[in-house]
């Protein structure tokens, strides 16, 4: 067993941290009150080649891991989160094409996203159905060779800044197995039929996109099934094993900064005549919140090396998911709480990373979900 | 134009609690990067070399994690890196580096030396300067602008209170670069594969040719002794409370030494 990263991974955390630290830091607080996002950051990220590095060299891309992809976005986060999801989620999806689509479909899709031409969403949760994506009551019909969606999508990610949006639609509504009944379908934007709403009001990641989507007879044609007919939900639970993966690295890199952020200020804060530092109640904090986040990225270490090596472990990619972010929520806490007054204002970072933190819990699997699958796997 | 730039790994201590340890801060809890100045000298190269068609060598002298920051100039642009790595260089004053950087030089003709125009380490802001004199190279310090020229260079230096001086110096030259020359790139992952499949050359002292007493201690005259932090002083009284207040207690502290009558 050899725990030293390679030392192109070392490189590559350096140049994600350096980008990020250069280009984020100054906007983070704008784009949280605005509730808006500069494309260009994006595009520099993709010129650089920080977007996609997962995307094969066949389609353009860096041909590297999922690991690798962890590592910047750890990177992306500890820096802003808000700002680190507008960048990276625009990818949000390839993992799926990647993995099931046609080799036509994939030539058209991933190179444009590595290069900064596109944008791809993944439209799954409805307001009928979250967790229990099964329920998604959205259908394609079989219309001659092509076919017809009708329904409405919530909480869709870049669901108006995509070029394209990957549906989770019902086909077969009427098969016995509930896991039968989906099936996946690439839906170019501009579709006459489809319109998108952005929503407002976020309570954190304020610079990421999120939108409504409505699709009114919307014709498709043969070709923009994705894989095979039914295998919408298992292509789904594959997805999520993939992207998953790389909340755990979001949720470490908030946690890191969660943790860079106390360090700094109960050093130089004095209360009772010594710095909050020197109090065991504030050592304590600390203490839990590093251990935890190093526990935390060995998780999802692990559980990405895996995915790497072609052994995708359900499991531990749910323990990953769940802690790491369980985890995020309560150093964000527990910096807030440490800043005092100050940490309730959004001039303090500690403040964004409070509300950027919750979406961890719940966005691509809660962690009661996470905790179903966990006990399931061991249960059997 | 075939440039070579001397590049360092530094430690960043901007933000770090530094220890001294046998006179010498204790790098176990640092983070190491290229030297500030190093990186402006890379990017200066690497522009340089692609406006005018040639290459871009980088080289380092010291330990195995200095590596780090010839990956990191092999992936801003440069083509061939050199790191000088051997315990015997330890303890070498900067004439003997010089000496070191000339040895591994050799007979290998470089159009352009850049350098920083310090180390954020040590400071001593000679290293370059003495490679020109070893070299018996024309050199100009503080660039802050390279022009090139059929052979030979112009070179804006900065000076105080915001001047600055415009000098020619005839190729082959050497120049330290001032910080804020460019502005440098980020590294890239194309560039970090790149580096991926490029090999960096290894040199020991014997290699360049250099016997024990030519490197480390034994060859300088310069000697470092003592290594000191600064004294703690008493802390600085942070102001609580209403502005009102805190701009009260202000006033009342600078009557009391006397800035007020």
């Amino acid at each position: 067993m050899d725990f030293k990263l390679s030392k192109e991974q070392r490189d590559i955390i350096r140049a994600a941290a350096e980008f990020a630290k250069g280009e984020f830091t100054e906007r983070a607080l704008e784009f949280d009150r605005s509730e808006t996002f500069d494309l260009d950051l994006w595009r520099a990220a993709c010129e650089l080649g920080f977007v996609g590095t997962f995307i094969s060299e066949d389609y353009g891309g860096a041909g590297l891991g999922f690991f690798e992809h962890c590592l910047i976005t750890e990177e992306f986060w500890a820096v802003d989160p808000g700002i680190g999801q507008a960048v990276l989620s625009t990818t949000f999806g390839a993992e799926l094409i990647q993995l099931f689509a046609s080799e036509e479909q994939k030539h058209t899709v991933l190179p444009a996203l590595v290069e900064g031409q596109a944008i791809i969403a993944t439209a799954i949760t409805e307001p009928e159905a979250g967790s229990d994506t099964s329920r998604a009551a959205s259908t394609a019909v079989k219309d001659g060779e092509g076919w017809v969606l009708n329904g409405s999508k919530i909480f869709t990610t870049n669901g108006t800044l995509a070029q394209w949006v990957l549906v989770f639609a019902l086909t077969d509504p009427d098969n016995d197995n509930r896991h039968a009944r989906h099936s996946f379908f690439l839906v170019p934007a501009g579709s006459e039929g489809l319109e998108a709403n952005k929503l407002t009001g976020k309570l954190g990641i304020r610079a990421s996109d999120t939108a409504e989507l409505a699709f009114n007879e919307v014709k498709l044609d043969a070709d923009a099934l994705v894989g095979s007919e039914g295998q919408g939900f298992n292509q789904l639970m594959a997805f999520f094993n993939r992207t998953r993966l790389h909340i755990c690295a979001q949720a470490v890199g908030l946690t890191r900064a969660a943790l860079e952020e106390s360090v700094r200020h109960v050093k130089g804060r004095v209360q009772f005549g010594q710095p909050l530092a020197q109090f065991q109640a504030t050592q304590f904090k600390i203490a839990e919140m590093a251990t935890n986040m190093r526990a935390a990225r060995n998780l999802y270490y692990e559980a990405a090396w895996l995915v790497d090596q072609g052994k995708v472990d359900h499991g531990l990619i749910a323990m990953a998911k769940w802690f790491s972010a369980q985890n995020a929520v309560r150093a964000a806490d527990e910096a807030l709480q440490m800043h005092g007054g100050y940490g309730y204002f959004d001039e303090y970072r500690v403040q964004r990373l409070y509300r950027d933190a919750k979406i961890l819990e719940i966005y691509e699997g809660t962690k009661e979900v996470e905790k179903i699958i966990v006990a399931g796997t061991v249960l059997g | 134009m075939d440039i070579l730039v001397l590049v360092k790994n530094v430690p960043e201590v901007a933000e770090a609690d530094l220890e001294i340890e046998d006179n010498q801060i204790d790098l176990e809890d640092l983070v190491m990067g290229i030297n500030e100045w190093d990186n402006y000298a890379v990017e200066e190269a690497v522009r340089l070399a692609e406006a005018s068609g040639g290459g871009v060598t980088v080289m380092t002298l010291g330990d195995e994690e200095a590596e780090d920051v010839l990956r990191r100039g092999l992936a801003m642009g440069a083509g061939r890196a050199m790191h000088l790595c051997d315990e015997e260089f330890e303890g070498s004053d900067p004439a003997t580096l010089a000496r070191a950087f000339a040895a591994a030089i050799g007979d290998e003709s470089y159009d352009l030396i850049l350098c920083g125009v310090q180390s954020s380490d040590l400071g001593q802001a000679s290293t370059g300067v003495l490679l020109a004199q070893v070299l018996n190279l024309p050199f100009a310090t503080m660039a802050i602008g390279i022009e090139t020229g059929e052979a030979e260079i112009t070179v804006t230096r900065e000076l105080e209170a915001n001047t600055s001086e415009r000098v020619v110096l005839p190729l082959p030259a050497l120049v330290t670069v001032q910080s804020g020359i460019n502005q440098p790139r980020y590294v890239s992952i194309m560039g970090i594969r790149k580096v991926r499949k490029m090999t960096i050359g290894l040199f020991e002292a014997d290699d360049l040719g250099l016997d024990e007493d030519q490197v480390g201690e034994e060859a300088s005259q310069v000697a470092g002794r003592a290594l000191a932090l600064p004294e703690v002083g008493e802390g600085a009284e942070m102001l609580n409370g209403s502005l009102d207040e805190i701009c009260g207690r202000a006033v009342e502290i600078i009557r009391e030494k006397g800035g007020l009558s």
